[in-house]
């Protein structure tokens, strides 16, 4: 398993403030402040928390009092949004020290971004806009990951993201540019099932084909989230990334495909917008979980048997 | 076109107009479909380009919505997300920091052609930013009457209070602290009979925000404390200002409210 991409547990140091909680082979879900009061109620759960990183660059109140409390008892994922990584605008300093203030501050067991944009000039559009795939931009996304992991002191993990557009001056295909990307900067990867699924309804290529050509051992985390549906200009289906339902029955195929050939890695149920109540989250965590650990049983079996 | 930094590494490249191409549509439904994208395999990109054009507006004018809560209720949500739409396409925000987005809004509300029947919803809006400040403002222990009272009494005319980082006051013609009281909960809101002017003082000295209606003068009282005048000239103020200003229930008040965090000597 590639150290740099999977963690063993929560970060720790001589001077933590939060004790180390162990994330590998767990599901995990978004964090989202009107759980909090069910999730203390029960106490401490087996499995992760993620939070967008955004969300906590106030300088104080509400939002860091429920973070340290829900680090304390968990494994924190930090996902970052806004850092516009895939532009050709240089890195937002003042961002990026804000970011690295928050890995300090939380210690949390995976750091993620996203292979996108969404800040022009100086104008931010509050969504994961996509780029041309061409060694021009390879080499850009590369200096700004290899910027922002010097600047936290720590590899993070890319996500691929959801696209409903094609740019024609692409020379390269999504994974190979996800590949080049992660062996020019020593990233990880943040493998989003939902996101292969709905890119390739929408481009119409096999999600079966972009994962066997995907780099797996590279990653370090997967997101699950539920999609809609929509058409395209001639009435063919297109799917939306909306984050506002359950994960849909052929992703959850397709993670079960996933975990059977990388082994258990910590996988998130992300749910961003009509957020349900916290059993019916926890219960979509439970049936990933489920998945994680029948196939952690066969790797267990798989070595006892090796070992005779 | 804006010309292309020559700062930025590999500037020259094809890729570096892409961001350019690809924004200028997205606040702008009048524009064409950018030519640097396209659908799969030959196929259209206007309904495809367009997902992205809506999860911006949209979810930009849900980041109002969330701001503005109360505001909302008093337009209803077809009105607000339509006067949303409006002010997110002409001022979008410069901060990834979505909780500091919709400074502007309030002006916007105050010049809304749509909106000059409810000349008070724009101070309504305004004590609606006021609180999400004060909700993200710093971590900082109130002043306590305690303390306020250990200061010897000749001393007092001239103690500096220092303010509370999560301290805001809004200032109000009509009875904004009143309407926004009534709409920022799901409870029912009934017949509003105030119609005075109404100060608001938005404070959090713990993990709640706190919206309380100052008292005649108080308002210029606090806002001369809070830019460092002392108690005493404050004070004075605040009696040129209002014949009925009471000091000692004016000093309990704020010293309640958790409005300051400590205090010093010597203005």
């Amino acid at each position: 398993m590639n150290d740099l991409a999977n963690h063993g547990a929560s970060r720790t140091s001589a001077t933590s403030r939060f004790p180390a909680h162990p994330i590998v082979g767990f599901a995990g879900t978004s964090f989202k402040h009107e759980h909090l009061p069910a999730i203390l109620a029960e106490g401490k759960l087996e499995g992760f928390f993620e939070v967008h990183a955004e969300n906590y660059m106030g300088a104080g109140g509400p939002p860091h009092d429920a973070l340290t409390r829900i680090r304390r008892d968990h494994p924190v994922s930090l996902h970052g949004v806004c850092m516009s990584i895939g532009g050709p605008q240089p890195i937002d300093k003042t961002h990026l020290k804000r970011f690295k203030a928050l890995v300090d501050r939380y210690e949390p067991a995976l750091v993620s971004e996203h292979l996108a944009w969404s800040t022009h000039d100086t104008t931010f559009f509050n969504d994961l806009l996509p780029l041309p795939y061409t060694p021009a931009t390879l080499a850009r996304v590369a200096d700004h990951i290899d910027e922002v992991q010097a600047a936290i002191g720590r590899p993070i993990l890319l996500e691929n993201p959801s696209t409903y557009v094609v740019f024609p001056e692409s020379t390269m295909c999504e994974t190979g540019f996800i590949r080049e990307i992660a062996r020019r900067t020593g990233c990880g990867l943040l493998l989003d099932v939902s996101n292969v699924f709905v890119s390739a309804t929408n481009h119409g290529y096999s999600p079966l084909a972009y994962l066997a050509a995907f780099p797996l051992d590279q990653v370090g985390e997967i997101h699950l989230a539920g999609h809609a549906r929509q058409t395209d200009d001639e009435g063919d289906l297109l799917l939306i990334d909306s984050h506002d339902c359950p994960v849909a029955d052929a992703v959850w195929k397709l993670y079960d495909l996933v975990i059977g050939r990388c082994g258990p890695r910590p996988t998130l149920i992300e749910w961003d917008s009509e957020i349900p109540d916290w059993p019916v989250l926890r219960a979509e965590a439970a049936a990933a979980q489920t998945i994680l650990d029948r196939h952690a049983d066969a790797v267990a079996q798989e070595r006892i048997r090796a070992s005779h | 076109m804006r010309p292309i930094e020559p700062g930025w590494p590999g500037g020259s490249g094809p890729d570096s107009s892409f961001p350019e191409m690809f924004a200028r549509a997205l606040l702008d439904p009048d524009r064409e479909t950018p030519p640097v994208v396209a659908g799969p395999h030959g196929k259209a990109a206007a309904k495809r380009y367009n997902v992205y054009r809506n999860n911006v507006t949209v979810s930009l004018i849900n980041a109002l919505a969330a701001i503005f809560p109360a505001t909302q209720r008093i337009t209803g949500i077809e009105f607000f997300r339509a006067m949303a739409r409006f002010h997110v396409r002409a001022t979008p925000p410069g901060s990834p920091l979505l909780f500091e987005y919709g400074r502007d809004f309030p002006d916007f509300i105050e010049r809304y052609e749509h909106a000059q029947s409810l000349p008070w919803m724009s101070d309504v809006a305004r004590i609606e930013r006021a609180w999400l400040d004060a909700y993200h403002a710093s971590d900082a222990e109130p002043l306590t009457p305690q303390a306020f009272g250990s200061i010897p009494p000749e001393h007092l005319g001239d103690t500096v209070l220092l303010p509370h980082p999560a301290t805001r006051i809004v200032r109000s013609r009509y009875p904004a602290v009143t309407i926004f009281s009534a709409n920022r909960g799901s409870d029912p809101v009934g017949q509003i009979e105030a119609a005075d002017p109404e100060d608001a003082l938005v404070t959090r000295p713990k993990l709640e925000v706190a919206v309380r209606q100052l008292p005649s003068g108080g308002a210029v009282f606090l806002t001369h404390l809070m830019s460092g005048e002392p108690l005493g000239a404050a004070a004075s103020a605040a009696m040129a200002d209002s014949s009925t200003f009471d000091l000692p229930a004016n000093i309990a008040g704020v010293l309640a409210a958790g409005a300051f965090s400590d205090f010093k000597f010597g203005g």
